[in-house]
């Protein structure tokens, strides 16, 4: 299947055929990253302006390396550095933005559907690079690529998502995505991060992750951001570790012994993650980081206009 | 109380062949209304113009009590980039209302006397229909200590609102009921509960979930609706419920009315048609304290305002710049302008489908919160003021904010269309507003 959309705002909204053609696009970028010259002239003469209003280290590098393979010339704006700092409103500095003729831009933001309004003023092609607890679009796609790789499929897998699910665009975008490539997804957590009707998009959900993580393909765990502590919604790290954190005796009494463990990073060892299950055989935490370069080239290039074959 | 600067005109108007619709005298028949010296002088069949008098041909159109919004912010003093007193009321007419409340939430806050006499001399200098100002319950709306609620009724202030705000302090807000007592005006309630509401920028549900957006559960507005009602048990005081969004809202104020508490309530256009679905477009005019709830809620509140559960319509017309709307849906302002929208579309979607009758349509929009707040007007008796609402049943209308007279242009309702709408508004004898 071809690529139609002007922007890539969620995982939603696309098709599952759409979903494999980023997928297989990403597959076949990955052994640029294994050339002695790791440059494509794909998108030579195209300018990539990544717009980041919230600290990334992973996704702004990984983006910024993709389009360099590419041969795009990329553009780092972040909001400390920018015009946000002295007042600017949002739409201002997109409008900005666009006057300088972008071709992609790619946006981080705090704020829920920021990306979707940017989309909506811009004509260039908006990527959203995860936008408040909405999506996350592109840390699916790779999550995905990772899955495929390891298991050789994707209909009939069972997945668990653990941790805080509430805050998080990247639960959501992968319970969609799975979902699409018919995947089963259960969420797990404290009830405190698990959001409200959770099941109406399409998961089941599990109170203990004992029960979670049993039998299931791939267990996928999240970061647990400090500040949910101090808003109240679990008394503190140490009693969540000891309920929610992966151990090895935990996954040895309860989780296939096939199963993959992958995590969206950064880790909090020892909270959600043991060290030696971060660092351990089921970990494909690294795995993903590496295809993060190939979904985003993959991206950027069926965005820009240029087509999957020109790289080869 | 008033604004009467329009009373004593001498011209008098004869309003011919038009449907009059009056709740209060039970009337909805084909009649002439006879104005004289601003006041409703005669209302009948076959009425004869007396010499001089200009004569307005009313066949299909509707001739009702003025309408009376008693939830709208003007913005004036302090964010008149917002609105102005001048702006807000011709927004008003050309929304067919004849009269308007405005709330305490402007810079300098409506918590003292000077604030009050600057609005309603604006009003008067400005204003082209009534200007009824509502006083803060707390100063500065900080919920910590009483306004000076005895000099604001004083001067006019016809009820008492934090609107914005909740008072999260129950003792205070017991006090406020008890002090505000002898007044006969309501003390009126934002009902949200801020810590359950905290962060949030939409209604808790599924497209809360699916968005990503912080939530605010129905239980935030339930309750202090419950707390509220208990406090006007307590106290005997009127307690106005304004903005109920939730069904929750709706059963609380039914079960204590049917106890006998003395408690009213509101509901906003917006609130009646949409649903939390809007905001998937990200477009921040669906962006409002309560906001958006679910169909369940909808047909609950369309029900209690058919039954009389929820007493009256109100807008809580609340005009904000495009720069406070236009960015990130969590950052933005919370309100929409419902002046220029509210009569014709609850007429096409509330009215036309059987839903609402005529003549409860027209109470709950005039009788009823001129009932409730004990303003003049409210019906076409003899003497009352000459304040109508005429309506053309027939003619289309499609919103366009550019059309707008506010100052603002931030509704949700941009490109709805609707068969019925405001034609002329009349106060105190005056023709302030006619469509083209």
């Amino acid at each position: 299947m071809g690529w139609t959309r002007k922007d890539l705002l969620t995982i939603r909204e696309l098709e599952p055929a759409e979903i494999l053609t980023l997928v297989d696009t990403a597959a076949s970028l990955q052994e640029i990253a294994g050339r002695e010259i790791k440059k494509v002239p794909a998108l030579r003469g195209k300018t990539v302006v990544n717009l980041f209003y919230e600290n990334s280290t992973r996704t702004r590098t990984s983006f910024e390396i993709a389009g360099k393979w590419l041969s795009a010339d990329v553009i780092n704006f972040s909001a400390s550095a920018s015009s946000a700092a002295k007042g600017e409103s949002f739409v201002d500095t997109a409008r900005n933005i666009a006057a300088m003729s972008p071709d992609v831009v790619v946006v981080r933001h705090s704020s829920s559907g920021a990306p979707a309004l940017l989309a909506r003023e811009l004509t260039c092609a908006i990527v959203n690079a995860g936008d408040g607890a909405h999506e996350h679009p592109t840390q699916a796609l790779l999550d995905l690529l990772t899955i495929r790789e390891k298991k050789g499929h994707f209909e009939g897998l069972s997945v668990a998502i653990v941790g805080d699910i509430a805050h998080s665009r990247v639960a959501r975008s992968n319970i969609h995505g799975m979902r699409k490539l018919g995947m089963t997804v259960t969420v797990a957590g404290p009830p405190t991060l698990i959001p409200p009707y959770a099941q109406e998009l399409g998961c089941k959900v599990s109170y203990r992750l004992e029960d979670a993580i049993r039998d299931v393909d791939v267990i996928m765990m999240l970061r647990l951001q400090q500040e949910r502590m101090h808003a109240g919604l679990i008394p503190s790290l140490r009693e969540y570790s000891r309920y929610w954190g992966l151990t090895l005796d935990r996954l040895a009494a309860h989780a296939r012994p096939d199963v993959l463990i992958m995590h969206p990073g950064p880790v909090n060892r020892g909270v959600e993650l043991s060290p030696e299950v971060a660092d351990g055989p089921y970990s494909v935490i690294l795995d993903q980081v590496a295809k993060g370069v190939a979904v985003r080239m993959a991206v950027l290039l069926l965005l820009a206009g240029g087509r999957s074959g020109e790289a080869q | 109380m008033t604004s009467p600067k329009r009373e004593d005109r001498a011209t008098a108007l004869l309003i011919r062949g038009g449907r009059v619709i009056d709740p209060a005298a039970g009337l909805d028949t084909v009649h002439d209304v006879l104005i004289e010296q601003g006041k409703i002088a005669r209302v009948g069949a076959r009425l004869s113009a007396p010499q001089g008098a200009a004569v307005i041909e009313a066949a299909d159109k509707w001739v009702c009590p003025g309408f009376i919004d008693m939830h709208v912010h003007l913005r004036e003093p302090g964010h008149e980039y917002k609105e102005t007193v001048a702006t807000g009321t011709r927004a008003a007419a050309a929304g067919g209302f004849t009269a308007v409340c405005c709330m305490a939430n402007t810079q300098p806050i409506n918590d003292n006397r000077a604030v009050t006499d600057y609005i309603r001399a604006k009003a008067e200098s400005e204003g082209v229909v009534r200007v009824y100002p509502i006083g803060a319950v707390t100063r500065g709306l900080e919920g910590k200590e009483l306004a000076e609620l005895a000099e604001l009724a004083e001067a006019g202030c016809v009820a008492f609102s934090d609107d914005g705000h909740c008072v999260m302090n129950a003792e205070l807000y017991r006090r406020a009921m008890e002090y505000t007592l002898p007044f006969g005006a309501p003390v009126i309630s934002h009902a949200e509960d801020q810590m359950l509401s905290r962060g949030g920028c939409m209604n808790e549900g599924v497209v809360s979930t699916e968005l990503g957006l912080a939530g605010i559960p129905a239980a935030a507005e339930d309750v202090m609706v419950a707390r509220d009602v208990l406090l006007a048990e307590l106290t005997g005081a009127h307690v106005h419920i304004a903005h109920v969004s939730t069904s929750g809202a709706v059963r609380l104020v039914r079960e204590a009315k049917a106890r006998g508490v003395r408690v009213t309530a509101e509901v906003t256009p917006h609130h009646l048609l949409l649903t939390e679905d809007a905001v998937r477009s990200w477009d921040a005019n669906t962006k409002m304290a309560p906001p958006l709830r679910t169909r369940h809620d909808t047909e609950a509140l369309i029900e209690a305002l058919a039954d009389g559960t929820i007493d009256c319509v109100a807008t809580d017309h609340a005009p904000h710049a495009l720069s406070e709307k236009e960015g990130e849906f969590d950052r933005a302002a919370n309100g929409v302008v419902g002046l220029e929208t509210a009569v014709a579309l609850l007429l096409d979607r509330l009215v036309r489908p059987g839903l609402l009758s005529v003549a409860t349509f027209v109470s709950r929009l005039s009788r009823d919160p001129a009932r409730l707040l004990r303003l003049p007007g409210g019906s076409l008796g003899i003497g009352a003021p000459a304040d109508l609402t005429l309506i053309d049943p027939d003619a289309a209308l499609t919103v366009n904010p550019m059309d707008f007279k506010s100052k603002s242009r931030n509704t949700p309702f941009a490109g709805w269309s609707a068969t019925g709408r405001p034609w002329k508004t009349i106060v105190g004898g005056t023709v302030v507003w006619e469509g083209s």
